[in-house]
């Protein structure tokens, strides 16, 4: 008898969530409220069992997050019982920052690089949980486990140290931090295949059904509300849509599917023929340019 | 994202995932020397497989074009080079990892950089890996980076080996050109342990014999590279090992339950089994093998679980539950072959901490045996290790470990040093086994203690260890206290660097490894005079804060009082008593701290004495204001 592959995928992320819970004085999680972080959420709830998890959980809200994101989020932290900190950059709300008359880059820096950056230092946080996965991009297929953050919360993807066997090195000075990735082995089937398995719940947007939509630059976009400008020859039209990820609804393109059921999520994945990230508006700014956000500190 | 045997229908969705979970995981790295094909190995292994997604492609193609214009097949590299840096200068610094499936089983490949100067990534690599494709580079066979990416490999435990003979196509398909290459490497590699050597000749640029076998080389009849990949047998051997389990935490969440967290490193337990505690010695039995899943009977090796016992038995963090008959080692020291990761030299004699999977204490290395040529295998003789050499070390800690010898446990075998004061991992080591001092000497209990001589003397033991530059004024300083104190019929004694020099500390030098050994032995030798119960004054340059901070780690809390003689080195140089500044100046003085040799200010000395302006007596009084206030 041997461990199946997500068993081992579980255990490797647990091993992960106890380490630091046993080396750090004050991690905290980050939930950005997607798939990753509910597969997150449901593991560190399985790492603690009978105890409960012993951190918070930090959401950094750049104001332009799916409502449906936001409705979740507050259900799912009632439900739990979890200590969830909400974080928004307010410098950036006063300056009125937005996807829209900034473009993705100043915002996403401001709303979220920035965010988190305050966030971390106004609560003293010295690892932080990430839901990234190696497979999603390249710079992160080069990324540690435990990933250590400078004072400046800056990464130096050519100095990281070295990892080996499940030796963490856990130690910080004081001001500096580690980014903690226990997803990293997993793939995106993995994450679906996990979900399934485990029934976690997830954001309906992850589900197809009938949304407003705009077609702009070869991308759908959700029309969430209002705040969203519309050019002359731009119309909203209903189409039958899903989100692969999720992020701020301006900057996160829909495909059309017909995806209704966790099963006919992964089949269509099984077929698809473009990766996750490319309906990620940032990541297309420059080839190297998640690297560039990562080593700013963005996650 | 797998194209094989896709299902059509979401009814056949279940079934699909219930075979995909049933397939193994080779978890295998690359490894070769710069230029020899690995990423484009890695990269063309991805696109055979139909695993690349089209917007990667297009990107891969539009940025080959971007670099190349004659270019029309594809860079495949540049799907995995992904730092700025990386694609810039066409070399791969960091372990990229990659995740791909086939019908038969799951991968996770860690792609090493070549480059010398980026070993460490690739320890980084082995470390986890079952198996190495190391690549060669037909023209040019076996190279120094071949060599030592194999021992590295076999060091950390990897027991078998893909040699990929790569860009085959630029010899013309040559079967000699390949049988010379296989008999070269099998004839380095004889000594290293591998229990397979599968040699393939292969062009990762046009995919000969990588999924599809070659049509260019008939004279070769063996397995394509994915099929040897796919088909070879891992044995677990982790899972028939003893039961090991390290535990990581102590769950508390309320008074009734007190369970141990931790993943199973080795072995397997059942409820109702004995377990010792590996430290104590302590037995007990399990009572339950708790999950969030519900209670299980039995956990297995790599099954993260919250062991309870039957019995209140203090277990902490950095333990292991074991069984009785088979435990594994407990000591103080040992040996273990160390590869260096960092710029900074390894020293013999400084501190550092070390970290096994859960523990982690100070250790330091109290002898480098010999080091290990990567070319030749040869032990050499060594006073250091420098960044990517390989050693033989023995290591002495300052509380027990629990451990087994790596070659049978990688898991509960293995450590990281970490610097104390940069929190860099330094060096990575493979515990051989324990020394036999260590399992016969033990401490002898006393009954006359320091407590007792102390009491008789009518005074508390202390060090007073002065630190600054040669000619600051410490031994001055110092020997007023000790008159000072002489004279209110304190028993002291006073060790200055310079008169130990002549004695015990003749036979070392001034380079970094003899200045670490000469603080050693000082600090051991206020160590017994103080356990004799005096107040000991210890003058030493003592320019490095390691060193220090060994020597103070040594005592007990609040015994070590740490002075810096803070002088300018202008004005030490202007004083220069004994006319070494001038010598240093002149060239005609090797590694003189200050001049050819760095002083670390301390940053949290008890006392700190700024001497210029101030009257030597001053100086010493405040001293001695001190002492009386403690």
């Amino acid at each position: 008898m041997s461990l199946t592959h997500l068993q081992r995928l579980e255990a490797e992320a647990i091993h992960i969530f106890r380490e630091v819970a046993a080396t750090f004085s004050k991690p905290v999680m980050l939930y950005s409220i997607g798939k990753d972080s509910s597969v997150m959420l449901h593991l560190a709830r399985k790492a603690f069992y009978p105890g409960k998890p012993p951190f918070p959980f930090l959401h950094v809200d750049t104001t332009w997050k799916f409502r449906e994101m936001i409705e979740f989020r507050d259900r799912t932290a009632a439900d739990l019982g979890i200590d969830l900190i909400v974080h928004i950059n307010h410098d950036g709300v006063e300056q009125k920052i937005n996807p829209f008359t900034h473009g993705s880059n100043v915002h996403t820096h401001v709303m979220k690089t920035v965010a988190l950056r305050q966030a971390l230092d106004k609560y003293g946080f010295d690892a932080a949980f990430g839901g990234a996965r190696r497979d999603e991009e390249k710079s992160r297929a080069k990324e540690r486990i435990f990933s250590f953050r400078n004072s400046q919360h800056a990464w130096d993807p050519k100095n990281q140290r070295p990892e080996m066997w499940k030796s963490y090195n856990t130690r910080v000075g004081p001001s500096e931090t580690i980014r903690v990735f226990p997803l990293s082995n997993w793939t995106e089937l993995d994450i679906w295949q996990y979900i399934l398995k485990e029934n976690i719940p997830i954001v309906p947007l992850y589900f197809a059904a009938r949304r407003p939509v705009v077609e702009r630059d070869g991308m759908l976009i959700m029309v969430d509300d209002d705040r969203m400008p519309l050019h002359d020859d731009e119309k909203v039209e209903e189409r039958m849509v899903r989100f692969r990820t999720l992020g701020c609804y301006p900057l996160t393109a829909a495909v059309e599917s017909s995806a209704t059921t966790l099963q006919d999520i992964v089949r269509e994945m099984l077929t698809a023929r473009t990766s996750e990230r490319h309906g990620r508006l940032i990541d297309a700014d420059e080839a190297a340019s998640m690297e560039r956000k990562k080593r700013e500190g963005y996650f | 994202m797998t194209a094989f045997n896709t299902p059509a229908t979401t009814s056949s969705v279940l079934d699909y995932l219930a075979k995909q979970e049933k397939k193994s995981l080779l978890r295998f790295m690359t490894c070769g020397s710069v230029d020899d094909g690995k990423s484009t190995l890695i990269g063309r292994l991805l696109y055979d497989s139909k695993l690349l997604f089209d917007d990667q492609l297009a990107a891969i193609k539009r940025d080959t074009k971007r670099r190349n214009a004659s270019q029309n097949d594809i860079d495949f590299a540049l799907l995995i080079d992904g730092l700025e840096a990386e694609r810039e200068q066409g070399i791969t610094i960091d372990v990229a990892y990659r995740f791909f499936a086939t019908s038969r089983r799951k991968f996770i490949v860690a792609d090493a950089p070549g480059h010398e100067e980026y070993t460490r990534n690739m320890v980084t690599a082995a470390s986890t890996a079952a198996l190495a494709v190391v690549l060669v580079d037909s023209r040019k066979g076996i190279l120094r980076q071949t060599r030592r990416h194999s021992f590295i490999a076999s060091l950390l435990g990897v027991r078998h080996v893909l040699l990929a003979v790569n860009k085959i196509d630029l010899v013309g398909f040559d079967r000699r050109v390949f049988d010379t290459i296989v008999a070269d490497y099998k004839e380095f590699a004889r000594n290293l342990g591998f229990q397979t050597i599968t040699p393939i000749p292969i062009s990762a640029r046009f995919g000969d014999n990588m999924t599809n076998r070659s049509t260019n080389m008939p004279w070769y009849t063996g397995p394509t590279l994915l099929e040897h990949l796919e088909t070879i047998a891992i044995e677990d051997e982790t899972a028939d090992a003893p039961f090991r389990f390290p535990v990581q935490l102590v769950l508390r969440p309320n008074l009734d339950f007190r369970g141990f967290a931790g993943q199973v490193a080795s072995g397997s337990i059942a409820v109702g089994d004995p377990v010792a505690v590996a430290k104590s010695g302590q037995v007990s039995k399990i009572k339950e093998i708790v999950t969030y899943d519900g209670n299980l009977p039995r956990a297995i090796e790599g099954q993260s679980v919250t062991l309870v016992l039957e019995d209140e038995l203090e277990v902490s963090r950095g333990n292991m539950l074991v069984p009785p008959e088979d435990r594994p080692h407990v000591a103080d020291q040992f040996m273990a072959h160390v590869i260096w990761l960092h710029p900074d030299p390894m020293l013999p004699g400084r501190s550092y901490i070390l970290r096994t999977e859960v523990d982690s204490v100070s250790a330091t290395i109290t002898s480098l045996k010999h080091q290990i040529d990567v070319n030749t295998f040869a032990e050499e003789a060594a006073k250091s290790l420098r960044m990517n050499e390989i050693g033989v070390c023995n290591l002495s800690t300052q509380a027990p470990i629990a451990f087994d010898s790596y070659r049978t446990n990688r898991a509960t075998g293995n450590f990281v040093l970490i610097d104390r004061f940069t929190n860099a991992t330094v060096g990575a080591g493979m515990i051989d086994f324990p020394l036999r001092r260590a399992l016969n000497v033990h401490w002898q209990a006393l009954d006359i203690n320091k407590n007792a001589r102390a009491a008789l003397n009518h005074q508390t033991p202390r060090v007073l260890w002065f630190t600054g530059f040669s000619g600051s004024g410490k031994s001055t300083i110092a020997n007023i206290v000790e008159k000072m104190l002489h004279s209110k019929g304190k028993h002291t004694f006073l060790l200055d660097g310079d008169n130990v020099r002549h004695g015990l500390n003749r036979d070392l030098g001034f380079t970094e490894e003899d200045r670490v050994e000469n603080i050693r032995r000082v600090a051991e030798v206020a160590k017994l005079m103080t356990e004799a119960g005096l107040i000991v004054l210890v003058s030493f340059i003592s320019p490095f804060r390691s060193e220090r901070r060994m020597a103070r780690e040594m005592f007990a809390s609040g015994e070590f009082i740490e002075i810096f003689v803070d002088t300018p080195i202008e004005e030490c140089a202007r004083r220069d008593p004994k006319g070494l500044y001038k010598k240093a100046l002149a060239g005609e003085i090797r590694n003189f701290t200050g001049i050819s040799s760095p002083y670390e200010r301390p940053e949290t000395p008890e006392i700190h004495l700024h001497t210029v302006g101030q009257e030597v007596t001053t100086l010493a009084s405040e001293i001695e204001d001190y002492l009386g206030e403690q």
